[in-house]
Formats: structure tokens, C-alpha cells, sequence
């Protein structure tokens, strides 16, 4: 009755995906492993650092605090979804204008974030920026230049819709 | 690192998750976002997982009687957005911003917090300054715990081996009702160094039923009785020398720095308590 292993079947940027996985496997390492997306990445794996954000049924959750086995139906997103459909495009431009990333090893994650705020419309503070993007840990830039990039892209996008 | 092997099973009902829990090392999966890092971490090795994300009617937020009842499964981002919360459980509400970030709030639960009682969490706190209750069902059937007859140890609660936290009540905020919020921590959203939920009553000029739950200086949250009657009293500073706290030194701070931020906070919160109210 209980299993150590179990079939899946979820999206994964837009395709239909099944597998079969140990119940103790992450989501985010099923995405590496399994279907070869490396483009989130694996820092802490206790919910600290998040490199591994991705997105679950429209929210940007953890990929190291979920089971693969609990994405049973869902609709998960991750860098290179966000990144083909073109979703983040301005925002990975304006990170490599305002040098917002140096090793990289953060920015799936924090593109992931920051467009999870942006998302939202409107132009948010620096405070609310670095609010929303405190989850995220970057060991390079210090910072700045990322706020930086996310609110010149909010203000962009304000700009157009206007 | 990665988790020990476990099986895992979602739970149909309450009944199911319930009896579940009578299997050896079996461990309720609800938000996760403590358990899959202590998994990870290999702090702990369930043998079994029951994931009750799927149980229907457990995330509900409602008014009932003078009370508002959080169902277990309620997500801290769902308590953030709620309208109930913001207008009756303004303390619940004050807290919501820094608990994790935003990515955890999106699947951390109000139910698992409080289960999981880490003692620098601000959950546990909130529910102890606002006099509240759990709400548990186990194989006797249902139960309510007082939350000052809750949190007993370290990560330890008065929940059974096999009872489930169904929901949190806490009194709905009348007019005379204020409350206060302050923390201190390393980075946004990190778990506390020290910090303090509070509530009272304010009654002509004064102010009545103070209520002062710090989290980070012991092993569960921790009233302090001294302060509180002082800050009745109406004196801030005599509120902060009544202190009486005894927290250990730990990685985040000294025993010295903590008890110093305790009257930091203090001062805040008692501001915050005495602001008027819109």
C-alpha cells in the first residue's frame, strides 16, 4: 500500500511528462536528473539559498522543499520554460547590461523571483524588491546591480503598458 | 545531502491520515517546508510520509463565534492575502511578512508551523500572545489545546503520537484590542535572533491584558509575566527592567546580545501597542 516508488505524471514547461520516482526524490533533482533541465540549480537543499526556485501551478515554490512525488498533476515551470517562451527575456537582458550576475549560479533562481514580483504589474520600491528577493542569495554581485535590472524591467514594462 | 529512503502515501481522509499515523516512525507531510530540509539534511528518517496536501477542507479561513478558525492547511501566502486575517487577526497578519520568503510562503502551512513548534518560529508566539487554541483529531476523536498547555519542549507539543492539527482559533480583535510585532534576524525572513508578539486591551488611557510571547530565547515561546505587568502599568523602561528572560547562547547570538534585543523589541512592540488605532 505504501510505496517507496510511484508513476508520475505532470507538465513540465508546457509538455507532458511521466516518470517513475523514489518518494524521497526532490522535485528539483527530478528536473535535473530525469529530465536533464539543469538550469535550476541545486545550492543548499534545505530552503536557504534558492537557486532551485521554480514554478508549481503559477507559484514560485522551492524545488528542493517539494517531492517529486507530491508534482503528481501539476504544472511545473522552470528557467528554460520561462526563458524559451520569452517571459523573461527583458529581464535576462537587463541583467547582462547592469552586470547582475557574475557566476550565474544564483540567476535562474532570482529570475525566477523577480518575475514572480513583476508579475504582479506596477513598479515596486527597492525595498520591495529586495524584500521579494530576500529568499535568494547571490555570493557575487552584492546585490545592487540586480535590484537595478529588476526595476529598470518594471519600469520598462510600466512604460509600455502605459 | 540527500533524504534516507521512505515510503510515501497520500492520505484520502482524516480518518485515513489518522490511522496512518499508527505505523511505525510514520510523520505527517503537510507544507514541508521544515520537514523535506530536516529530510534532506538527514536530521530526521521517517519511515513513512503521509502527505495530507490533498485533504479537502482543511485550509479554510472563517469567523465563527467571536473566533476566527485557520484551517491547518491554510498557506501562509493564502493568510497574507486574506481579508478575515487582516481585519480580525491583526497580529497574525503583522507577522505573515517575515515568515520565510515568499517562495516558502507559497506552500508553508499555518497548521505545520504551529505542529513543528520550532521555538524561533513566529507562529507559535503569535498564538500564545493572543491566548489561542489548537484544534487536533486522533483516534479518541477531537480535541482543544489551549495554547499556553501547547508548546512543551523543544519541537515538543501536547499532540498525541496519532492526533492530526486540524485548525488554530484565535479570538477575533475587537475595538480595544491592539497588538504588536518586532523581530530581529540576519537577513529578511531567516528565523529570528529574538522576537515578540504581543497583544493587550486598551481601556480609556491605559492598557489592560498585556500579553508579551518572545520566540528565540528558550525552547518553546516564552511569556514574559514581569513585563507585562509593568507594561499595564504604563511604564516602558520598568517594562524592559522586569524582563526576566533566560535564553542559551546559540550560533545566532550570545545569552548577553539576545537579552539586550529583548528590551530592544520591547520598546518597539510597546509603541506599537500604544499607537492609536485607525
Amino acid at each position: 500500500m505504501s510505496n517507496h516508488a510511484l508513476d508520475i505524471t505532470l507538465t513540465v514547461n508546457g509538455e507532458r511528462v511521466q516518470g517513475r520516482v523514489d518518494a524521497r526524490k526532490t522535485l528539483v533533482d527530478f528536473l535535473r536528473e530525469d529530465l536533464f533541465l539543469t538550469g535550476s540549480h541545486v545550492g543548499c537543499e534545505h530552503g536557504v539559498c534558492g537557486a532551485c526556485t521554480v514554478r508549481v501551478d503559477g507559484d514560485i515554490v522551492r524545488g528542493c522543499l517539494m517531492l517529486a512525488a507530491q508534482c503528481d498533476g501539476a504544472n511545473v515551470e522552470t528557467i528554460e520554460g520561462l526563458s524559451d517562451s520569452g517571459e523573461v527575456a527583458d529581464l535576462q537582458a537587463a541583467f547582462e547590461q547592469r552586470n547582475a550576475l557574475q557566476c550565474g549560479y544564483c540567476t535562474p533562481g532570482m529570475l525566477a523571483a523577480a518575475q514572480d514580483l513583476l508579475k504582479r504589474g506596477g513598479v515596486p520600491s527597492r525595498e520591495e524588491i529586495r524584500e521579494h528577493l530576500s529568499g535568494n542569495y547571490c555570493r557575487c554581485t552584492g546585490y545592487h546591480a540586480i535590484v537595478d535590472a529588476v526595476q529598470a524591467v518594471a519600469q520598462q514594462r510600466a512604460g509600455k503598458s502605459r | 545531502m540527500k533524504p534516507a529512503p521512505f515510503s510515501y502515501q497520500k492520505a484520502r481522509s482524516l480518518d485515513e491520515a489518522i490511522a496512518l499515523l499508527g505505523e511505525k516512525d510514520a510523520r505527517l507531510l503537510a507544507g514541508g517546508q521544515s520537514l523535506i530540509a530536516t529530510l534532506n539534511m538527514r536530521l530526521s528518517s521517517p519511515s513513512l510520509l503521509i502527505d495530507i496536501n490533498g485533504l479537502n477542507g482543511l485550509n479554510v479561513i472563517s469567523e465563527k463565534n467571536g473566533m476566527i478558525e485557520i484551517g491547518a492547511l491554510a498557506r501562509h501566502a493564502q493568510a497574507e492575502r486574506s481579508d478575515i486575517i487582516a481585519r480580525h487577526a491583526p497580529l497574525i497578519a503583522r507577522a505573515m511578512p517575515y515568515i520565510g520568503h515568499p517562495a516558502i510562503r507559497n506552500r508553508g502551512t499555518l497548521g505545520g508551523s504551529i505542529a513543528f513548534a520550532d521555538p524561533a518560529a513566529e507562529l507559535p508566539a503569535c498564538l500564545l500572545a493572543l491566548d489561542g487554541e489548537v484544534e487536533a483529531s486522533g483516534p479518541k476523536g477531537k480535541r482543544t489545546i489551549k495554547a499556553g498547555d501547547f508548546f512543551k519542549g523543544l519541537f515538543e507539543t501536547a499532540l498525541g503520537p496519532q492526533e492530526v492539527l486540524t485548525a488554530i482559533r484565535v479570538p477575533a480583535a475587537d475595538k480595544g484590542a491592539r497588538v504588536g510585532f518586532a523581530e530581529l534576524a540576519r537577513r529578511h525572513g531567516d528565523y529570528a535572533i529574538v522576537g515578540l508578539a504581543a497583544s493587550a486591551h486598551v481601556d480609556g488611557k491605559g492598557l489592560s491584558n498585556v500579553r508579551l510571547a518572545y520566540f528565540g530565547v528558550g525552547d518553546t515561546p516564552v511569556r514574559a509575566k514581569k513585563a507585562e505587568a509593568a507594561l499595564a502599568g504604563g511604564n516602558i523602561e520598568a517594562a524592559v527592567d522586569a524582563l526576566d528572560l533566560a535564553p542559551n547562547d546559540d550560533v545566532q547570538a550570545t545569552a548577553k546580545v539576545k537579552k539586550h534585543l529583548a528590551g530592544v523589541l520591547l520598546r518597539r512592540v510597546a509603541d506599537q501597542l500604544l499607537e492609536a488605532r485607525p
